[in-house]
């Protein structure tokens, strides 16, 4: 079980890095719609055996949204927008898979000062979370495209994910649930602002959304 | 044991120029061609040995003498490399990084013989195989480095014995990233298809074919075999990862590596049939993400 | 009755989608805004029991922000159906490029600011951090489409950045939700609840180092909602190119919500002894608030951006009031009541102004007083209310924070809190005055003749509030006051 979960982690931290090194949005729906099935693997795989109903609605609801549906809604805003790939980031593609792979160390080096949860926990886990929260970040603060700030956006509540199911028991399944809700509606809400962003300016780079500053 | 070290050693200078044979009949097999006989290379190093080489006017000393150091260089590199659990015939704490200098050494001279020409046409091609291996040969340390750390050995003759099937089995998506990012390594240093093509004649888009255009005869022939050698100490570095079949029995681990070494020259093949050549800009890209497998792997097993 | 409070505004939000005559929709509205605060002043008389084993119920702090956010949305539905009934549907002029544009639909913008109120209930009813968390993420959520109201580049822009912004930081809380659960787990038991009084009266077994991180992320979180600097940046945008209504419960209700949420974490940290922790953060990231927004408001050609400056300047000193502890606390609940009243009533008066003079740019506007009369003058007694003069409520406020400061020695603190009022007053000063008074600057035809009811009436009552917070504090709301402040370790 212990070295099953590992895997699915280091698929996700492979996941991560394709997503900071890929320029075509279609490939790196996909990717995010991937790690969306392996976020549930990974919450099967801390459950330790006992497959509860909780546990079985929780994962199919991730599966669902991140793995089916964010896939076809983001899929949709790119072709509304008309745009398939990422241009010239302000990091460049190789530049920022470098850093990404260079934040696992520190993911690592992160987790070593932290106190100990238990020996339930996969030692891979919060890494690993970490490691989602900062290839997020990165794609956000480093891609002009909207789309890829999204993909950013829900690369970041992955890892935050990740770290939830993993260290979090038996939270209550309402939250958890409504959690995903809002999740899922503010993929959708940024969404429809792509499409009226793309048909008020003919472009989706916020690098230009550039009138309001002091 | 000192005997079955050297033997491995000639095994490895009679069998290598089958490898580029072997990955020609897989291409032309899947092309549905019946393709040159596996033993081409032999018939076409016989062949320009036979004859005299010309020189052009510009060229001096250095352009004589490279092809026939850089063979040199490779065949030391070859006595480094362990063949199953049969011992290299030199073995000393440190010597993949001598592995990976001999390498370099090759590399070097190759690019100095075509510098030589003073050809732009030739400088051209040296640069970008300057460029390339600054990417890939970081990549290749990191594996090594990775593997060291997880046989705890700093001799390649300590290391590869030290991977068995348990090791897959404790730390299986270590090994697998080590592998891929190897793999990605041979295919860039060994000037084949996603990085490079080795049938192209399209001046724009060659590597290593046009750095070796000015050279003929026995030059030519010692070229070529320094490359189906530098082909196999690739090979048997990624043979004996992950096929990690140790018996004991010297016969029997040679024999399944000469199985293993015969599958990496098809996989190689099935690769070059099915992909296109990336465009050169997004080759650095491609060894960049090697490298970030290659130190995702380093940092699973320092874990 | 505690699920009254939130499924009252919930539900009448989801219909005002499909209901398609206005009069019904604006009615509506106008019900859902009297019931809950009908329901809310029942909540002052009588302790409401928690619904759903705990998950919503109200306690002093929930109350007290509750009850602003109330007041606010029922002066902000007057003032809405007047603006709403003012507006063609459909079109609409850009005052910045003279661009025409659409508004949104008049049921999308009800149905949103409904669901807004209710989930800035939410907030304040919510008993658990996860619920917390959901409820404020919501907010933003319904938040966004009222942004976007007038559909031009400026406002989309403005969404976009408010959408992306809040929801990362918002993001980054959750994680500070999981690790305040972390810091809650002990190895003996199985289960771990997050509910705000259970964790509280377990404070002392609770993992300091994981619980001190949780707050760096709850503050990081919450703190980009509300506003703390550098955390800002969206909030001028959003703030300045939203409905004047909106900007209003924006300024008003919303930051205070952000602000209930780090509260919630402050109170874990204090009854786990961590409080010393949370307090250097808050006292920090409060005077640079107060530090970035008086170096914005200097020289701030618009106004409705100044009066959004001005609120991260106001959420500074919040943050500094709490973070001074003792008697800072008490100032700081106060100070929460009488600039979320202020703020409010300008952000009402200045969509007054734009109204009348079509422009947000200040100097261009003279003359406020003749034009609108009222208008004018409740802008010059908002503008004296928030840098804090006498006999306004924030002026109270304002100098009981201060008195915290110099009580407890933190006397370089004291100082930069006074230079940075100081600056903001003079900063403001330059530009509300010159508008206020002076020749009017609009041709006399162009001059409304009048000003309606459902415009002035609602910055009126709040004006009246905030003076009379100045001088007398009345006695329930000062009990409540006090028993949030002692809830929060202060007095």
């Amino acid at each position: 079980m212990q070295a099953w979960t590992d895997l699915v982690l280091i698929l996700v931290i492979l996941t991560n890095l394709a997503l900071a090194g890929l320029s075509s949005f279609g490939t790196c729906v996909r990717v995010l719609a991937f790690q969306g099935v392996l976020l549930g693997l990974v919450t099967v795989g801390v459950q330790q055996g006992d497959l509860s109903l909780h546990t079985l609605v929780l994962v199919a609801g991730i599966v669902a949204i991140k793995g089916l549906v964010f896939p076809r809604l983001l899929l949709r805003a790119v072709r509304e927008a008309g745009v398939r790939h990422e241009v010239e980031p302000f990091i460049g593609f190789a530049t920022s898979l470098l850093i990404g792979t260079l934040a696992l160390p520190l993911a690592m080096w992160l987790t070593s000062h932290l106190p100990r949860v238990g020996p339930a926990v996969p030692p891979l886990l919060i890494p690993t979370a970490f490691h989602a929260i900062l290839i997020g970040l990165l794609l956000i603060v480093s891609r002009r495209k909207a789309v890829t700030q999204v993909l950013g956006y829900l690369a970041l509540e992955n890892g935050i994910f990740i770290f939830g199911v993993g260290l979090v028991r038996q939270a209550t399944l309402l939250v958890e649930m409504g959690i995903l809700l809002d999740v899922f509606v503010a993929v959708f809400v940024m969404g429809i602002a792509i499409f009226h962003i793309s048909r008020e300016f003919d472009h989706i780079d916020t690098d230009r959304l550039s009138l309001l500053k002091e | 044991m000192r005997i079955a070290s050297l033997c491995q050693l000639l095994l490895a200078l009679v069998l290598a120029p089958l490898l580029p044979g072997v990955i020609n009949k897989v291409k032309a097999f899947v092309a549905g061609r019946t393709g040159p006989p596996i033993v081409q290379l032999y018939h076409d190093m016989f062949k320009l040995l036979g004859k005299g080489a010309v020189y052009s006017e510009t060229t001096t000393s250095v352009f004589r003498f490279a092809p026939l150091a850089g063979l040199a260089a490779v065949i030391v590199a070859l006595t480094l490399l362990p063949i199953g659990s049969v011992r290299a015939l030199l073995a000393f704490p440190g010597d993949l990084v001598l592995l990976a200098y001999l390498l370099g050494l090759m590399r070097f001279l190759t690019v100095i013989g075509a510098l030589d020409t003073g050809s732009s046409f030739e400088g051209m091609g040296a640069s970008r195989e300057v460029q390339f291996s600054a990417l890939a040969e970081p990549v290749l340390m990191l594996t090594m480095v990775a593997l060291a750390r997880q046989a705890d050995n700093l001799s390649l003759s300590g290391i590869y014995p030290a991977i068995t099937g348990n090791t897959w089995v404790q730390a299986g998506p270590a090994l697998a990233m080590i592998s891929a990012a190897l793999l990605a390594v041979s295919l860039a240093e060994n000037a084949r298809i996603p990085v490079d093509d080795p049938n192209t004649h399209l001046e724009l888009t060659m590597i290593h074919e046009v750095m070796v255009l000015d050279f003929s005869g026995p030059d030519l022939a010692f070229i070529h075999y320094a490359a189906a050698l530098k082909l196999w100490v690739f090979g048997s570095l990624l043979v004996g990862l992950c096929l990690p079949l140790r018996t004991g029995q010297a016969l029997a681990d040679v024999g399944a590596f000469l199985a293993g070494m015969f599958l990496f020259a098809t996989v190689i093949g099935i690769i070059e049939s099915t992909m296109a050549r990336l465009r050169l800009l997004r080759v650095p890209q491609m060894l960049v993400g090697a490298g970030a497998i290659a130190i995702v792997a380093l940092v699973l097993v320092l874990r | 009755m505690v699920a009254a409070l939130f499924l009252i505004p919930a539900l009448a939000g989801l219909a005002a989608f499909v209901i398609r005559p206005h009069g019904v929709r604006r009615a509506l509205l106008l019900g859902a805004a009297l019931a809950h605060a009908a329901l809310t002043a029942q909540a002052w008389r009588r302790p409401p029991t928690p619904a759903l084993d705990g998950l919503l119920s109200l306690d002093e702090l929930g109350l007290l922000f509750l009850s602003i956010t109330s007041a606010l949305f029922l002066a902000a539905t007057f003032y809405g159906i007047g603006y709403l009934r003012h507006q063609k549907p459909g079109e609409g002029q850009d005052f910045g490029q003279g661009l025409a544009f659409a508004n949104a639909p008049e049921a999308v913008f009800t149905g949103c600011l409904l669901l807004f109120l209710a989930m800035m209930t939410l907030v304040s009813l919510s008993g658990h951090f996860g619920l917390n968390w959901v409820a404020m993420e919501a907010t933003t959520l319904a938040s966004a489409p009222l942004i976007y109201f007038h559909r031009h580049s400026r406002s989309l822009e403005a969404t976009w950045k408010y959408l992306l912004i809040c929801s990362v930081g918002i993001a980054l809380a959750l994680l500070g939700v999981f690790l305040v659960a972390v810091a809650a787990t002990d190895p003996a038991r199985t289960t771990v609840s997050l509910m705000m009084a259970e964790l509280i009266r377990r404070g002392g077994d609770l993992n300091h180092i994981w619980l001190k991180l949780a707050f760096v992320f709850l503050l990081v979180g919450y703190g980009t909602k509300m506003g703390l600097a550098p955390l800002h940046t969206w909030l001028p945008d959003a703030h300045s190119e939203s409905p004047s209504v909106v900007s209003a419960l924006l300024s008003g209700a919303l930051l205070n919500c952000a602000f209930l949420c780090i509260l919630r974490g402050y109170q874990i940290l204090a009854a786990a002894g961590c409080a010393a922790f949370a307090q250097d953060l808050l006292v920090l990231l409060g005077l640079l608030s107060m530090g970035a927004a008086a170096v914005f408001i200097i020289g701030q050609p618009d106004y409705k951006r100044m009066l959004a400056y001005s609120s991260v300047e106001h959420i500074g000193i919040l943050a500094l009031g709490m973070g001074l502890g003792g008697a800072g606390i008490f100032g700081a609940m106060l100070h929460a009541v009488n600039h979320s009243l202020t703020k409010a009533m300008l952000f009402l008066v200045a969509g007054n102004l734009l109204a009348a003079y079509h422009t947000k740019t200040g100097d261009r506007i003279q003359g406020a007083l003749r034009v609108l009369p009222v208008s004018g003058a409740l802008w010059l007694a908002g503008f004296l209310a928030i840098t804090g003069s006498p006999p306004f409520g924030p002026f109270l406020s304002e100098f009981t924070v201060l008195r915290a400061a110099l009580e407890q020695g933190h006397v370089v603190t004291a100082i930069l809190y006074l230079a940075f009022l100081g600056m903001i007053f003079v900063g403001m000063a330059g530009v509300f005055l010159q508008m206020t008074y002076g020749r009017a600057s609009l041709p006399a035809a162009e001059r409304p003749t009048h000003e309606t009811l459902l415009s002035i009436l609602p910055p009126t009552a709040l004006g009246i509030a905030v003076l009379i917070l100045g001088i007398w504090v009345p006695a329930p709301l000062l009990d409540l006051l006090h028993r949030a402040a002692s809830a929060l370790g202060g007095f």
